[in-house]
């Protein structure tokens, strides 16, 4: 009986590690280099794989006099619904069917250790 | 007598039933066997979709647990036998790219080749990959509607209205390059799948890089029209 309960206690536990795995928050950098590098590039300097044929260039995330100019409620707006939201262009996409907006906010804090800057500043 | 006539058509009958049976079996057995042996290595069979970035950076190709659904067998079972990269920066871009003087760059050494399967195994594989369909509650049968589009209207939308090219390629060496090639999407993908996939990605990859463009029912057909006038376009 007490064999039973202890299986019982085990699966239960596997079932919430797994249902944590499963909606981890992850690393603000490693969302980066997952979601944003594909266009923002491997350094983060708006080069990405995929800017070749694009009309408009993606923001230059070290450019600290442009990434001065957005506060960070713009930056978090444009992440999450997307850069229309901000009258910016629609080939930022928004990610709010990704991430959360901890993880979201994690992604507006990384901006600015790569620019070095804050709004305004 | 009658009956035992009966008896011995109700045997014979069986027993070809059972060559029939053990056959079809024993194709689907070999299919089986080569996708458990050769192909679980880089394809999940079995699911769930990764649900950790780190699920996301090891998948080393396509999630196959849902190919039943997602592939048209005739374009598998060709490709499976004359294999051909259909994400020019790989399965997960960021593993296959490197700064370059003008940006980034492919890193070409990085890729591998799918491997070649013969005409027989081709065949057994495809049947083995149409079975497994998980996902199905996520497919409405008939969901797609055949129609026309104009390439200009179709690349129009794709490309100003949502972005879409970003990512994709349209034609060989056009448009974005981290996602699929889109341009042989109609010959290799179910409709229903297609129209599914597009109103949520991440209802079948809760990770992916692909974002949800929150597209309407009918903008859903319309991008489904451009993909398979895109793909009879690059037809010889």
């Amino acid at each position: 009986m007490n064999a039973y309960r202890l299986l019982g206690a085990g699966i239960g536990c596997a079932a919430l590690l797994w249902a944590a795995a499963a909606s981890a928050t992850e690393k603000p950098e490693d969302n980066y280099r997952t979601y944003c590098v594909q266009c923002h590039g491997l350094q983060g300097d708006g080069k990405g794989i995929n800017v070749r044929d694009m009309s408009v260039q993606p923001r230059d995330h070290t450019d600290a006099k442009e990434m001065a100019a957005r506060s960070d409620e713009d930056l978090f707006k444009a992440i999450k619904e997307g850069g229309v939201a901000i009258n910016k262009s629609m080939l930022m996409p928004g990610w709010a069917d990704v991430l959360s907006d901890e993880e979201i906010r994690g992604l507006v804090a990384y901006l600015r250790e790569l620019c070095q800057c804050t709004h305004g500043k | 007598m009658k009956r035992l006539k009966l008896t011995i058509r109700s045997v014979a009958g069986a027993a070809l039933f059972g060559i029939v049976l053990g056959g079809s079996v024993a194709i689907a057995a070999d299919g089986e066997q080569l996708l458990t042996s050769q192909c679980a290595g880089c394809h999940n069979l079995t699911g769930p979709a990764p649900a950790t970035l780190q699920a996301l950076r090891d998948r080393k190709g396509p999630d196959l647990f849902y190919a039943g659904n997602k592939y048209k067998a005739a374009w598998v079972e060709q490709w499976l036998q004359k294999p051909q990269s259909i994400r020019p920066a790989g399965m997960f871009y960021g593993a296959h790219i490197k700064p370059g003087p003008k940006g980034d760059e492919i890193d070409a050494a990085t890729l591998t080749q799918h491997p070649a399967l013969k005409a027989d195994e081709a065949q057994a594989v495809t049947a083995a990959l149409m079975q497994r369909k998980a996902g199905s509650e996520l497919i409405a049968p008939g969901a797609y509607t055949p129609g026309t589009i104009s390439l200009s209207t179709g690349e129009m939308m794709f490309d100003k209205f949502r972005g879409c090219l970003a990512c994709h390629e349209i034609e060989p060496g056009y448009g974005g390059r981290s996602g699929p090639e889109v341009y042989t999407a109609g010959a290799r993908l179910q409709e229903d799948y297609l129209i599914s996939y597009l109103r949520s990605p991440q209802a079948w990859d809760p990770k992916t890089f692909m974002p949800n463009k929150h597209l309407s029912g009918a903008d859903l057909q319309k991008f489904v029209h451009y993909m398979r006038l895109l793909s009879e376009e690059g037809q010889p």
